[in-house]
């Protein structure tokens, strides 16, 4: 029965444009956020891998030969 | 502010290399005998177990589930830990999930070669593994969102949105696409049909491609690239907008399998475009790896593991830009169905993931025995010997799928197809199928050269089961406010919600119509439900893989 009722949606043409509104105000928030951020934040998480507490993963050079 | 001392776990980490490495070599072997088998049947063996269409899967399987998985696998376990600066969550979960995984993979050689499939492309195994799988992927995801609750790190880096992303998805692709009616024991038959089954099966069966294949590893390269390279991530703005558009856009591009078929045209129109939008997040995220390596590039010439990651990444950029180019209709019309796509595919398996996870083990095994690369000539020997064995598989497989294209639509005078027997291509290209066996013996070389001189470095070191640590405890009172992004960070349970909506729009959209909207769905009048005699040979059919 609910099949019925959806194949009889008047405005079944609306949904191209939802996903449009959806797919639009999510990239242009990122954006903006992303742009906005604070800088200081953005460094200290660009160096989350490099510090990890463990003596074998902190040294600076590669341990290949 | 006092520290405190932990352990990490590398004992589950160095069991999923070890599986790792096996089940590479097995899966490449299963690969190369397929390959053999086109230009020399007597590889069959003349055994109905070791036919082409019943070890294809096993090789596709063997190497996605068994080689890929495991890698990532230990990826995570590894970076997961020392990300959040805490242990896993729970030691047996770890090892449940280990164990579980492997025995699902015995199952899978078991039943394959058997001819137990439901014959959906990358999802063959029967209901009970399906089962199975579903069952082991929750308790990986526990033991990962558990670890992340207990961290001592406020904000999550973005490899673990990256792996965020991959629980939720894989289980969401898995559980929808396994619908099925189970008959016996060993048979099922799928919930879907027509043009339905075939929008779930390539919804399916691209997703495993992004969120399998995909982004695990883009997880693994914003963590392993800048520890090899010894830098930060170039661009951590850039790393947000490539997963939030990344996961958003990929869920939309699977109906690009299904131009040209009974799909309706505005599911097919959708999966084009958001495959062309593909490109810039893929391309972000190619860009930002590559430039994590500013100010490094001396050492990618002397640096195997650099190597390696600089490769994977760059084949994950050629690939990421070729997908979408075959996914526009006149490009589709020349390669769909050929050997074109073999190769695309193998660009992808071999460049992005098999050099990626060569890089990490490289990168792992010294730290983790605590002692040198027994010897770095035999790692770039690998190198050299796998880049070769990337160009001599994918370069045959190009030029014998536009031979195939170009045979397959030629005609004759009269108007009828010149060659019509398909046999007639096959003899044709039967040389670049030789050529792509090479290949894959060179790459299969290689990953050998690799397991011996991983061997030989573990014997020279002494394993360090668990790594201790000193880290700072997490703060009790966390502040408030900051951006959005940064309070989403510290939220987990939240950030995985929008993950999952942000998965889930894509194919609700295209779903949603397409099961329900009359109009969508082609129907020829004369097609009536299979007789028991036609269901038996659809079966045979499938038991064959043809």
């Amino acid at each position: 029965m609910y099949k019925n009722i959806l194949q009889n949606i008047d405005h079944i043409a609306i949904w191209p444009v939802i996903s449009f509104v959806i797919f639009f105000v999510f990239f242009i928030g990122l954006l903006v956020w992303v742009f906005t951020a604070d800088k200081n934040f953005m460094n200290e998480m660009s160096q989350k891998p490099l510090h990890d507490g463990s003596e074998l993963n902190s040294d600076t050079e590669s341990l290949m030969q | 502010m006092e520290l405190e001392k932990i352990h990490y776990d590398n004992k589950i980490v160095k069991a999923f290399i070890i599986a790792t490495i096996i089940f590479g070599i097995v899966g490449m072997t299963v690969g190369l005998l397929a390959a053999i088998q086109l230009f020399y049947p007597l590889a069959n063996f003349d055994l109905q177990y070791t036919t082409f269409g019943r070890i294809r899967p096993l090789h596709t399987n063997a190497v996605i589930f068994a080689f890929v998985g495991n890698a990532m696998f230990a990826g995570i376990y590894y970076s997961l830990q020392r990300l959040l600066k805490t242990r896993m969550f729970n030691d047996s979960l770890s090892w449940i999930h280990f164990w579980g995984w492997q025995l699902i993979i015995l199952a899978a050689a078991i039943t394959l070669p058997l001819g137990l499939t439901t014959s959906k492309e990358y999802a063959e195994l029967e209901w009970p593994i399906d089962i199975a799988i579903a069952l082991i992927w929750v308790v990986f995801g526990i033991n990962m969102i558990g670890t992340i609750i207990k961290r001592r790190e406020q904000h999550m880096y973005v490899a673990i949105w990256f792996y965020i992303a991959t629980f939720v998805t894989v289980a969401v692709l898995h559980i929808v696409n396994s619908f099925e009616m189970p008959v016996t024991f060993f048979k099922s038959y799928s919930w879907y049909a027509g043009v339905q089954d075939a929008l779930v099966q390539w919804w399916y069966g691209h997703n495993a491609v992004a969120f399998f294949l995909t982004t695990p590893f883009l997880g693994i390269m914003y963590y392993f690239l800048p520890k090899a390279a010894n830098r930060p991530v170039y661009s951590y703005r850039l790393s947000i907008i490539h997963f939030w558009s990344l996961i958003f856009i990929y869920i939309w591009a699977g109906p690009h399998h299904l131009l040209y078929t009974a799909l309706p045209e505005w599911a097919q129109s959708l999966g084009v475009v958001f495959s062309i939008m593909l490109i810039a997040p893929s391309w972000g995220g190619m860009l930002n790896g590559l430039f994590t390596l500013r100010g490094a590039w001396d050492r990618v010439r002397e640096d195997a593991v650099l190597k390696f990651m600089v490769v994977a990444v760059t084949a994950y950029g050629m690939a990421t830009l070729e997908g979408p180019l075959l996914s526009l209709k006149n490009v589709n019309a020349i390669t769909h169905y050929t050997d074109w796509i073999v190769a695309h595919v193998h660009v992808g398996g071999l460049g992005w993931n098999g050099f990626l996870i060569f890089g990490m083990i490289y990168w792992l095994i010294p730290r983790m025995w605590n002692t040198k690369l027994y010897s770095s000539k035999l790692a770039n020997l690998h190198f050299w010997i796998g880049t070769l064995g990337i160009v001599f598989y994918a370069l045959p497989m190009y030029i014998g799928g536009v031979v195939q294209s170009l045979m397959w639509k030629e005609f004759a005078a009269d108007g009828f197809l010149k060659y019509q027997n398909f046999l007639e291509t096959t003899t044709q290209i039967l040389p670049m199928y030789m050529l792509r066996a090479v290949g894959g013996t060179l790459y299969l070389t290689g990953v050998l050269i690799m397991t011996y001189n991983l061997i030989k470095t573990a014997a020279s070191g002494k394993f360090v089961a668990n790594e201790e640590a000193e880290v700072a405890p997490l703060p009790k009172a966390i502040h408030d406010g900051g951006h959005w992004h940064s309070v989403l960070e510290r939220k987990p349970i939240l950030f995985t919600s929008l993950a999952l909506v942000a998965i889930l729009i894509g194919g609700i959209i295209e779903m949603v119509p397409t099961f329900l909207i009359k109009s969508n769905i082609p129907t020829i009048a004369s097609v009536k439900p299979y007789t028991p005699l036609e269901l038996h040979g659809r079966d045979i059919y499938i038991r064959e893989g043809v």
